[in-house]
């Protein structure tokens, strides 16, 4: 996986312009410009009975950055993630997506919108084979109806040729391509998150959400890892917004980062302003 | 070219029906008959395969757990029924003139099969909307619960014989109107054909991709956007259209009555796709045609062992689950590459790029130093 | 109003009745999420141990005829033979499979209830038999036409006194902290050092000693049992399990009195609406729907959303 920028470029591929497409970039230089966020919140909160679990979040990650959503144990880093997709609805407060509020629509209405993610605890289909797992995060751009599945139409016919190409040629690019008929869950541990990144790619998404996509990654996979999550943000021109409990990972990769401790957002900022942020070291060392 | 492959395996398909049926009827083929008992047996066989693989796409395909499968089939035999006693009888007698009666028959039959499986479908609909925000077992007692309310609600109508069972209409007409014993095996087997195929190319398309994704992670299906509730709701419409057509052939068959549409017999279809494999098409018929014929089977046993056939049987039942909990099939298909040459897979199922034409048997198989290897990359 | 008062005393009879069969389901449901479809029929092995036993202690105790002590007999007995089968089924069939899919669980639960009806039928036949009666009933006026049987006091003062002692079992006694342990999470009170498969086995004996009790009791009130007898009512009791939240104990109890009450009402007041008395079957499963609607996990049941 050492795909340097300048190589992928000269063999680009069908998947690759497909997902280009649906994540044209524009990025801003200041660090609290908050006009061109392809994603913003709106002083979200979620309260769980007595429990405010994220506490008036402003968030705004724009196009095409790498975003890091920090903090320590129990800060409401997957909360967020939750109300971002759609699974919780947030007590008060808004989100933004592309500019249209999607804090009240349901998890597939916000896939659909250009919203995907992998989860912390992987969950891949474990019933499906590698392809397969890919093949269903496309229904969204499935153009065969019902009809054309049970009379076998023409339509069907080049409806999964046309998903089977695309999906192969993602798993090609991520070197899964040679599992496509292992079952997913099968597959060793730093690949079955990687095979989780790319059934979100196959979504064909402009927002990736990358939920502690290094969690129980040994040094090397880790390594692999930053490769891989920048080889999707400058190959497809994605936004992605990564959670995430290594900071070697996170300082890695991510161009700027924001850190909750309780539910509320502490500070923001470029790495190497985190790193010697005292509110930031006090929230991790403290208490 | 495929539009003709595809005719042709249906027509041998039709004629081997034919033959079977003809086999099956009074005068035999050839001098060839099936004693009458064991015709019945697999009529019935044939109507569990189509209750059996079409439940299999709610439990074993979506992972929704269903078991009021007779409800539809009830709708399904009870609506049809009610078109031939009370409204087709003139239809029938007019097209006879003009296109013969076994024909008139025939149109007639297909209509109201269609009637029963549009009834069935209905109920699915009702039944699926509102159930299906429930899990697991709040959901398969909830459609316990409308399958009963289904029967209860024949039992109290008159118009179709409540409690005494539907022999057709008691006076509307001079001559009591009974229901025309439209059902034969040839019927039957081609629905269960029908059903088959209908299943296995939902199964294998996006949809079917869909509803698995529902049974294997739900929250991640949404994830990836697929409308959870609207493929349940859509899993439970089909399934219910083809127990509704089950029901048809039942009605047309033998006189439906409120008892052959207990929740028991619900269980009955449950044990097959269970005893069967969850998720596996042939393992659906396979369990259907052990569970009809089973205790046709123990009805052979000697003297006193004879009565005690059916606690053998719910032994057998249990001793099954404990010993293969996965079903006969475990999930897995056998025997289905008579179909897919057929319909032929998709081209991209042979992998693109270098291995572009490469047979899979020649490719070199992924070994675990490869796996290794690009873990490690 | 004389009838009003009669339909409740009666639908809370029946209630009463429901509740103690549901309780079995809902603890059995709340330590194993085992839907136990043969506990109806095990409420039907209490009524024919009840029956064996009374003629059995009439022949050779002497005690015949009706008598509060061979009632007395009668009733633990059958208790105890129901507890030793619910504890012998949980041992045989469903520990096998405990660990299994929800599915194969249910299928082997199918099995063993067509186990025991068949077995009864084979050995008893499926016709009706006529419970002997233990207790000289006669029924007690109210005021106006409202009226109770001394069978039905019977029904209201054992259900609750088991119900008090199933109350003081679970909250007070240490196997009962062990019930509501295993309950909340298996693995964890195993590694406690619980016996979980002793409590498992307690909890069935327990599930099923309520529905033997329930066997009797009923068979006082209408004194005919048959095999089949379990299907309708342990489907209601299951039913009632359901609509008071399963897993939940007084929503067992609560779902018990309400459909009890419902279908009588029906019964009693339906033909003024509209609904014929035969729809009383349909009550119950109407009301489970209604309230499965509005609150997906029952009365008293509580949600549980799934971590992700």
């Amino acid at each position: 996986m050492s795909g340097s920028t300048e190589q992928n470029a000269s063999r680009r591929t069908q998947a690759e312009s497909i997902l280009t497409e649906a994540a044209h970039t524009a990025r801003s230089q200041e660090v609290t410009d908050t006009s061109g966020a392809v994603l913003r919140t709106d002083k979200c909160t979620i309260r769980f009975g007595g429990l405010i679990a994220v506490n008036s979040l402003d968030m705004a990650v724009r196009e095409g950055e790498i975003y890091g959503l920090i903090g320590p144990n129990g800060a409401g880093k997957t909360t967020v993630f939750n109300l971002l997709t759609g699974v919780y609805e947030p007590t008060e407060g808004e989100i933004y997506f592309q500019g249209k509020r999607i804090d009240s629509l349901r998890p597939h209405q916000i896939a659909r919108r250009g919203v995907s993610r992998t989860f912390q605890n992987i969950r891949l289909f474990p019933g499906m084979t590698v392809l397969e797992n890919v093949l269903t995060a496309c229904h969204i751009h499935s153009r065969q109806s019902l009809a054309d599945a049970v009379f076998r139409t023409p339509r069907f016919e080049r409806d999964e040729r046309e998903q089977r190409e695309f999906c192969l040629e993602l798993l090609k690019i991520f070197g899964l391509e040679r599992f496509q008929n292992e079952g997913g869950t099968s597959l060793p541990y730093g690949n079955q998150r990687r095979l989780e990144i790319v059934r979100a790619l196959a979504t064909r998404p402009k927002l990736l959400l990358l939920d502690e996509p290094a969690a129980g990654m040994n040094p090397a996979e880790q390594e692999d890892l930053i490769e891989l999550i920048r080889l999707v943000r400058d190959r497809f021109g994605l936004t992605i917004l990564l959670v995430e409990h290594n900071m070697k990972v996170v300082m890695g990769i991510c161009e700027r980062i924001q850190v909750l401790d309780y539910g509320k957002p502490i500070a923001l900022g470029l790495p190497e302003e985190i790193r010697n942020n005292p509110k930031v070291i006090e929230a991790y060392l403290g208490d | 070219m495929k539009f003709l492959k595809r005719l042709l395996v249906a027509v041998v398909i039709g004629l081997v029906l034919y033959a079977l049926n003809l086999a099956m009827s009074k005068e035999g083929l050839f001098g060839i008959g099936v004693p009458l008992y064991q015709v019945d047996l697999w009529k019935l066989a044939g109507i569990n395969v189509i209750l059996a693989v079409s439940l299999n796409l709610i439990n074993g395909f979506t992972g929704q757990f269903s078991i009021g499968h007779v409800g539809f089939m009830a709708v399904g035999a009870y609506s049809s029924t009610f078109m031939t006693v009370y409204y087709t009888q003139g239809l029938e007698q007019s097209l006879a003139g003009a296109v013969g009666a076994g024909v008139a028959a025939a149109i007639v039959f297909l209509l109201v099969i269609i009637v029963g499986a549009i009834a069935a479908a209905i109920a699915g609909l009702i039944v699926g909307i509102p159930t299906l925000r429930l899990r697991g077992d709040y959901l398969a007692i909830a459609t316990l619960g409308f399958a009963e309310i289904i029967r209860i609600v024949i039992v109290n109508t008159n118009r179709i014989g409540a409690a005494t069972g539907f022999r057709g209409a008691v006076d509307p007409w001079p001559g009591r109107v009974t229901i025309p014993a439209y059902t034969n095996f040839l019927w039957i087997g081609i629905f269960d054909v029908v059903t088959i195929v209908i299943i296995y190319n939902i199964v294998n398309s996006d949809t079917g991709r869909a509803l698995i994704s529902i049974r294997e992670d739900e929250l991640a299906a949404q994830a990836m956007g697929v409308n959870t509730t609207r493929y349940k709701v859509t899993a439970f419409v089909i399934s219910a259209a083809l127990a509704g057509v089950a029901g048809a052939l039942y009605g047309h068959w033998r006189l439906p009555h409120p008892a052959d549409f207990t929740f028991v017999r619900s269980f009955e279809i449950i044990i097959m796709i269970v005893l069967g494999g969850m998720g596996s098409i042939t393992g659906a018929v396979l369990g259907a045609l052990v569970i009809t014929f089973l205790p046709e089977l123990l009805r052979q046993l000697p003297g006193e062992v004879y009565n005690y056939r059916l606690v053998i049987y719910a032994a057998l039942l249990i001793l099954i689950m404990i010993t293969r909990p996965q079903g006969m099939l475990g999930g897995r298909e056998i025997g289905f590459n008579w179909l897919k040459r057929a319909q032929r897979r998709p081209e991209g199922d042979t992998a693109v790029g270098a291995d572009k034409g490469v047979p899979i048997a020649e490719r070199d198989a992924p070994t675990a130093d490869h796996a290794k290897e690009v873990e490690n990359r | 109003m004389d009838t009003f008062v009669q339909q409740l005393i009666n639908g809370l009879n029946i209630g009463a009745i429901y509740a103690l069969i549901a309780l079995g389901y809902t603890m059995v449901y709340g330590i194993l999420r085992l839907i136990n479809f043969a506990h109806g029929d095990i409420y039907m092995v209490g009524a024919f141990a009840g029956y064996g036993l009374a003629y059995f202690i009439a022949a050779n105790l002497g005690l015949a005829g009706a008598s509060w002590g061979a009632l007395l007999i009668v009733l633990v007995g059958a208790m105890i033979t129901a507890a030793l089968v619910g504890m012998a089924i949980e041992r045989f069939a469903y520990r096998p499979v405990r660990k299994y899919s929800r599915m194969t669980t249910l299928i082997t639960a199918i099995g063993v209830s067509l186990l025991i009806e068949n077995l009864f039928v084979a050995r008893y036949g499926g016709m009706g038999r006529g419970f002997p009666q233990l207790l000289n009933d006669r029924t007690y006026q109210l005021f106006g036409n409202a009226a109770i049987s001394k069978s039905q006091i019977l029904i209201f003062v054992v259900s609750i006194a088991l119900m008090l002692l199933l109350q003081w079992i679970i909250y007070k006694t240490r196997v009962g902290t062990a019930m509501r342990a295993v309950s909340f999470n298996l693995n964890s009170s195993k590694l406690m050092g619980i016996n979980t498969d002793a409590i498992i086995t307690f909890t069935f004996a327990l599930g099923s000693a309520l529905a033997a009790a329930a066997g009797v009791l009923t068979a006082q009130y209408s004194p005919t049992i048959d095999p089949l007898m379990g299907i309708t009512t342990g489907l209601k009791a299951f039913v009632a399990a359901v609509l008071g939240g399963i897993g939940n104990i007084p929503g067992a109890v609560l779902g018990g009195l309400l459909i009890g009450v419902a279908e009588t009402m029906v019964v009693g007041y339906g033909a003024n609406v509209g609904i014929a008395s035969t729809y009383r079957d349909a009550v119950a499963f109407a009301i489970l729907i209604l309230v499965l609607l509005l609150r997906p996990s029952g009365l008293l049941g509580s949600t549980v959303q799934e971590k992700v």
